[in-house]
């Protein structure tokens, strides 16, 4: 086991972020504790507005937190800025998104391929390896398919490969089932938990889908900006 | 990224090929119509640049441009032969006569056409017309002759084939045709017609004074510029270069008609729509692309990169709608190379060239706006459902 699993993937510490001043200001995390250790799924779940994506997108470093700390695989966000910042991002964090944000004129293979091709690696192998990744996600008939051609569910199925294809040590995902039926959200819960938890990688669900739940290592439910409690899932899905 | 750039721009075909469209309409109208406007105003100095021999006009002194003739006296000639560093000086005559055809006994009534005639030196034919298409230039010095340039053959003798011995009265004299030759296409379209110095006083209509020009060409050893200053010095005459001459006769159409300003007011317009047409094509291109940008942002491409993305998106439908617009451009002239009324238009390098620039600049302020956008968007837009 890695020394990561042994510590907190992610730390937050007093986490404030607001949006807006004066009469229009938000207080989107009202002060936000988290600590989500490596090797588990953790869902964020909360009704709509409580701060999840807020607390997501700082996790993944793309929003700055007002006040307090932030700390992602033992290195501090508060501390990185600009290219430096971008660069911890393609190297360490893979990302799922509810809409998939699939480029809709390149492939299957070449969508799941493009945080290689951001890292340097050539085009060609980048998309070999892309195929072989889109094969264990049980996709590798459909490779050659535009985003346009495929289900749903396919889709969120490239997503996720784009996602760990360049071997992140932490996955975000915002919502990956909200676009999909119950059935299609289960199989695409049931990949996330079987290729991305790793004992030396963080997984962070962003969910309000309740039928998915059981999919978590810890669940961390959220209301109006904080934290209400923190619930581990000793029956968590295994497939 | 550049590869995934190309792919997002040619992924939606409609939009990509919108954009392309606007920027092919613009190069192609700002091309076409300042070519047709150079053609125009090259035209006004077609019988300038056709006397290569001289490289001196002498003309009265208040002249403003060629058409502009105020005549000579005929001592005038001898007195610019006496100035120092005139190689040679020669008459010339330029005028407008009415030309009616005739069948050599009974003329055709009411078939005339206003002619240009042009009346070159008798001894050395200075001034005559460089590539003969029918006939001999040397006949020229036959009595009673013409030669006329093709497209005024074709004018006054429309469906006929080229031929020498066609009859013509001017000023109730008898004229035939003995050749047909190539002439730079005049600023109004009507025939030009070579003869004589002394042959066109005849044609003209009576006139104290018929000296037109005076063509003199400088000594090898002697500057134009200095031999120009010693005859205005001299003779209280007007001389200017060649080019010079074209160059005053173009900036006299160009201040005194509304050419420049209505041809200007159609490239402005081609720029606009231009502007308006790819630039609001790529501005919402950008803006529908946004999410995938803030995608590949999240994914860590950087600002650099993605601004280098949006220009080379921008280059590439560019350089594809100036190529476009420039083939049909360079398309029309070809095409009507052999029509008369547009004879001796085409597309100069400097046109493409200046059309490629302001292209440049629409592509520039296209791309601007969405790099700006761009730049902006928060990458955090993506987990925004």
């Amino acid at each position: 086991m890695s020394a990561l699993a042994t510590q907190a993937a992610v730390s937050c510490r007093g986490v404030i972020k607001e949006f807006g001043s004066g009469e229009t200001r938000v207080m989107a995390l009202r002060g936000v504790d988290l600590e989500t250790p490596a090797g588990e799924m953790t869902l964020l779940v909360g009704p709509s507005g409580c701060g999840k994506t807020t607390l997501i997108s700082i996790i993944a470093g793309l929003l700055d937190p007002c006040r307090g700390e932030v700390s992602v695989l033992g290195t501090s966000l508060n501390q990185l800025r600009g290219r430096h910042l971008v660069s911890f991002r393609a190297r360490n964090i893979g990302f799922v998104f509810q809409q998939y944000n699939l480029l809709p004129a390149l492939t299957a293979a070449e969508n799941a391929a493009v945080p290689l091709i951001i890292a340097g690696m050539d085009r060609p192998t980048a998309v070999k390896r892309a195929q072989a990744m889109l094969g264990e996600l049980g996709m590798a008939d459909r490779a050659n398919a535009l985003p346009a051609q495929l289900s749903g569910g396919q889709q969120q199925r490239v997503a996720i490969a784009r996602a760990l294809i360049h071997e992140p040590r932490l996955l975000v995902c915002d919502e990956p089932t909200a676009a999909l039926d119950a059935h299609s959200g289960r199989i695409v819960m049931g990949l996330i938990r079987r290729i991305a938890v790793q004992p030396d990688r963080a997984v962070i669900v962003v969910t309000h889908d309740s039928r998915v739940y059981d999919f978590g290592d810890r669940i961390v439910y959220m209301s109006d900006g904080h934290i209400e409690r923190v619930e581990l899932n000793g029956h968590a899905h295994k497939e | 990224m550049n590869w995934i750039a190309l792919k997002m721009l040619t992924g939606d075909r409609s939009k990509y090929l919108g954009i392309v469209f606007g920027v092919a309409f613009a190069s192609l109208l700002m091309a076409h119509q300042v070519s047709i406007f150079c053609g125009i105003m090259r035209r006004t100095t077609s019988q300038i640049r056709d006397v290569e021999e001289a490289s001196i006009w002498v003309m009265d002194p208040h002249l403003q441009y060629s058409e502009e003739i105020q005549p000579l006296a005929d001592t005038d000639l001898y007195r610019i032969r006496g100035v120092e560093g005139v190689d040679w000086a020669v008459p010339f005559f330029k005028g407008l006569v009415r030309a009616r055809k005739t069948d050599g006994s009974r003329a055709e009534r009411g078939d005339y056409r206003q002619v240009m005639l042009l009346g070159i030196d008798d001894a050395t034919l200075i001034g005559a017309p460089r590539t003969m298409v029918l006939g001999e230039l040397a006949d020229l010095k036959r009595p009673d002759t013409v030669v006329i340039d093709e497209a005024g053959f074709k004018y006054l003798w429309p469906d006929e084939p080229f031929s020498t011995g066609k009859l013509l009265e001017m000023n109730d004299r008898r004229a035939v045709v003995v050749g047909v030759c190539k002439a730079s296409a005049p600023f109004q379209t009507m025939p030009i017609m070579y003869t004589r110095y002394s042959q066109a006083i005849q044609y003209a209509p009576t006139e104290r004074r018929l000296l037109s020009f005076v063509l003199a060409r400088h000594k090898p050893d002697a500057s134009p510029a200095a031999v120009c200053d010693r005859i205005e010095e001299k003779t209280g005459l007007q001389a200017v270069s060649k080019d010079g001459f074209g160059w005053k006769t173009m900036r006299y159409y160009l201040k005194n008609t509304g050419i420049p300003v209505n041809f200007g007011i159609t490239v402005a317009l081609g720029f606009i729509v231009g502007v308006a047409i790819a630039g609001q094509t790529f501005y919402l291109f950008t803006i529908e692309n946004l999410k995938q940008f803030g995608a590949l942002k999240a994914m860590g491409v950087t600002n650099v990169s993605i601004v280098g993305m949006v220009l080379l998106q921008a280059f590439v439908v560019g350089l594809i709608g100036y190529g476009i617009g420039m083939g049909f451009a360079a398309a029309f002239f070809v095409a009507t190379k052999n029509v008369t009324a547009l004879s001796g238009f085409f597309l100069p390098w400097q046109v493409m060239a200046g059309t490629g620039l302001a292209v440049l600049l629409i592509v520039l302020m296209s791309s601007l706006v969405s790099i700006r956008r761009v730049l902006v968007l928060e990458p955090a837009i993506v987990f925004r459902g």
